[in-house]
């Protein structure tokens, strides 16, 4: 499948792909007929991140070229970043020189903004973290008048800041665009409202989805945080009361709110961070289903919708929308996975969906596994608390 | 009526009606974020509230400026959080003094609705998504009686104001039955830096005090009922000697 090289002239004018795995059927259609797939008494949880200007060129003490990718907010001025050497979005991340060896306590100096290497992560000597020189104001001031969006080489130009916003972005916690929640116009939402379909958010960090490194991109998604405000919690239970499905827009949401319910045995209001993993097996307590872009056999999203649907499923869904000319990535076609999404057995027994019912369930019977997936990382023995996010001085 | 947390953002907040708008919502506890396109005044706008114990910070940017937008937003929501309040006050009359429209530049036009109606439009666009899907929200734009009435030489800043007001009952309409409302207030003749750049020998003691017409809008935006959604409401304060 080949990227989509900019954003549609049309925010919704974007295909979809509707996985229904409940009734092992797949539909190509468009992103405007979302509604009429939704039924009343289901949830829409969005994003509602904004995507900050996260990309900072500069150069180091000895004046060598150097990139830095903002990927979490640690506190105040404290930024947590991935540094790449000489060049731009325009070269594929994997291609970018290694950026110069910078020692802890080095600084690091971006047009209008300087930053101290405050501590460097044990994952790679790439990964470190920021202290810039001013805080509050004067440095959101700052990271909007001299950084640019994250964008990768499959992009034809240049993006500016309105390019990789969502309708309905608050505040700036994202460092890539919650691209999966792009394609959703007022017209759609508002269309889904009338229909009897609710919408709710949650707000997730979400970081970066490639640097090029093959340690942190083995290591990717990392810890991000999320914020889960109340009146999201009482609709989701009124969800789940009304036998309605709870449809999160991107992983990012997924990751939140499965994160949240696992921090405390059911979802919460609450802010936390998590680590956590989706893949095959992954046993859902909150979400039924997704709306997430179209992606390749082999990516790492992929195999997260395995969450979702069975692999020959997925797989025959790969078929089909390269079949068809999908365009993959943050400005490309989009996917929906929920049962019953193509009518037929929505309340039907389980079976279909391999594990759809303990997951609809809630219960406590898969701890096991759910700790696993959340930990396991290469290198690393499953079940055991990562250490992403460990940062010497 | 206390607006204890909630977020506000006002375009034009270094002197006038905004300046007065900020004042009279941190003083009622609002989050307060000022945006205008100079550091030193709106500087002083921002200790002005804090040194009155109120929150504030400033924002230095253009409204005219396209690539300004995601930039006033996110900076105001990362200060203090997904806003609750956008008040579209800032404006320009264009080249004083006003002149004839046969003896106006057509570049002077275009300024004039760049700052006067897209870009609250865009600042709206940018922030009233996070309104509906929250549920609530309060957009007030600021009009003026040149948008009714045809005064001679107010033709560009007239125009632009009867097309936000056209634009505000559009959006009141989308916005209907969603939680957030717009609604748009005339403040009248201020004793304001503006007024006095459009009509320097008007008599400061027949203009209003721009605080007290301030104290009354934020009463509008605490009342759903006072103010509902896409009404026009037309301000109308004591002159600055009774204040």
């Amino acid at each position: 499948m080949t990227p989509a090289r900019t954003f549609p002239a049309r925010r919704d004018g974007v295909r979809l792909l509707v996985v229904d795995p409940q009734a092992a059927a797949l539909r190509s259609t468009h992103m405007a007929d979302l509604p009429a797939l939704l039924a009343p008494g289901d949830l829409l949880v969005v994003n509602d991140a904004a995507t900050l200007p996260a990309s900072l060129q500069g150069r180091d003490e000895d004046g060598h070229a150097v990139e830095a990718r903002l990927l979490a907010h640690v506190a105040d001025n404290r930024f947590r970043a991935v540094l790449l050497g000489a060049g731009d979005w325009r070269q594929r991340t994997e291609d970018r020189p290694p950026p110069p060896a910078i020692a802890p306590g080095q600084m690091l100096h971006f047009c209008g903004l300087s930053a101290r290497v405050a501590a460097r992560s044990q994952l790679s000597a790439r990964m470190v973290d920021l202290e810039f020189d001013v805080c509050g104001a004067a440095l959101w001031a700052a990271l909007y008048r001299e950084a640019r969006p994250v964008q990768y080489s499959y992009v034809a130009d240049a993006l500016p800041l309105w390019a990789v916003q969502t309708v309905y972005a608050a505040r700036p916690w994202a460092f890539e665009m919650p691209s999966a929640g792009r394609p959703l116009s007022w017209e759609i939402l508002l269309a889904m409202r009338r229909r009897g379909v609710g919408w709710a958010a949650v707000t997730h960090a979400a970081g970066l989805s490639a640097v090029g490194d093959a340690e942190i991109d083995a290591a990717l998604p990392l810890a991000e945080r999320f914020e889960i405000p109340p009146a999201t919690v009482d609709a989701v239970a009124a969800t789940r009361r009304g036998g309605g499905r709870v449809i999160a827009v991107g992983t990012t949401v997924v990751r939140a709110l499965e994160g949240a319910f696992e921090c405390w045995g059911a979802l919460r209001a609450s802010a936390g961070e998590t680590a956590l993993r989706l893949g095959p097996g992954y046993r859902r307590r909150v979400v039924d289903g997704l709306l997430t872009g179209v992606h390749e056999p082999g990516e790492s999203h992929f195999a997260l919708l395995g969450a979702f649907a069975p692999p020959l499923l997925l797989a025959a869904a790969a078929t089909q929308a390269s079949r068809e000319g999908y365009r993959t990535h943050e400005f490309g076609d989009a996917m929906l996975v929920v049962p019953g999404a193509l009518g037929g057995l929505r309340a039907a027994s389980p079976g279909t969906a391999g594990d759809w019912p303990a997951a609809r369930e809630g219960t406590a019977l898969h701890t096991v596994q759910f700790a696993q997936h959340r930990f396991a990382e290469p290198g690393q023995r499953a079940g055991r608390p990562r250490s992403q996010g460990t940062l010497r001085a | 009526m206390t607006m204890h947390g909630t977020a506000a953002l006002i375009t034009g907040g270094s002197f006038g009606l905004g300046r007065a708008l900020g004042a009279a919502l941190a003083a009622r506890g609002a989050r307060v974020v000022l945006v205008a396109r100079h550091a030193p005044g709106l500087d002083e706008a921002v200790r002005a509230i804090r040194r009155r114990g109120g929150e504030a910070h400033a924002i230095v940017a253009d409204v005219a400026d396209k690539d300004a937008t995601y930039a006033i937003a996110g900076q105001a929501a990362a200060l203090v959080g997904p806003l609750d309040i956008l008040i579209n006050n800032a404006s320009t009359l264009g080249p004083v003094p006003l002149r004839l429209l046969l003896d106006t530049d057509c570049e002077d036009v275009e300024q004039v609705l760049a700052v006067n109606v897209v870009g609250p439009f865009r600042l709206s666009k940018a922030i009233v998504g996070s309104m509906l899907l929250r549920g609530h929200g309060v957009i007030v734009n600021v009009t003026s009686d040149a948008a009714t009435e045809p005064y001679e030489r107010w033709g560009a800043y007239g125009a632009s104001k009867a097309a936000l007001e056209q634009l505000g009952r559009i959006w009141a309409a989308e916005l209907e039955g969603t939680g957030v409302r717009l609604f748009t207030v005339d403040p009248g003749e201020m004793n304001t830096r503006m007024h006095a750049d459009a009509i320097p020998d008007a008599d400061p003691a027949t203009l209003a005090d721009p605080a007290y017409v301030a104290e009354r809008i934020v009463d509008l935006i605490g009342d759903a009922r006072s103010a509902p959604n896409g009404a026009r409401v037309a301000v109308r304060g004591r002159p600055e000697v009774a204040a």
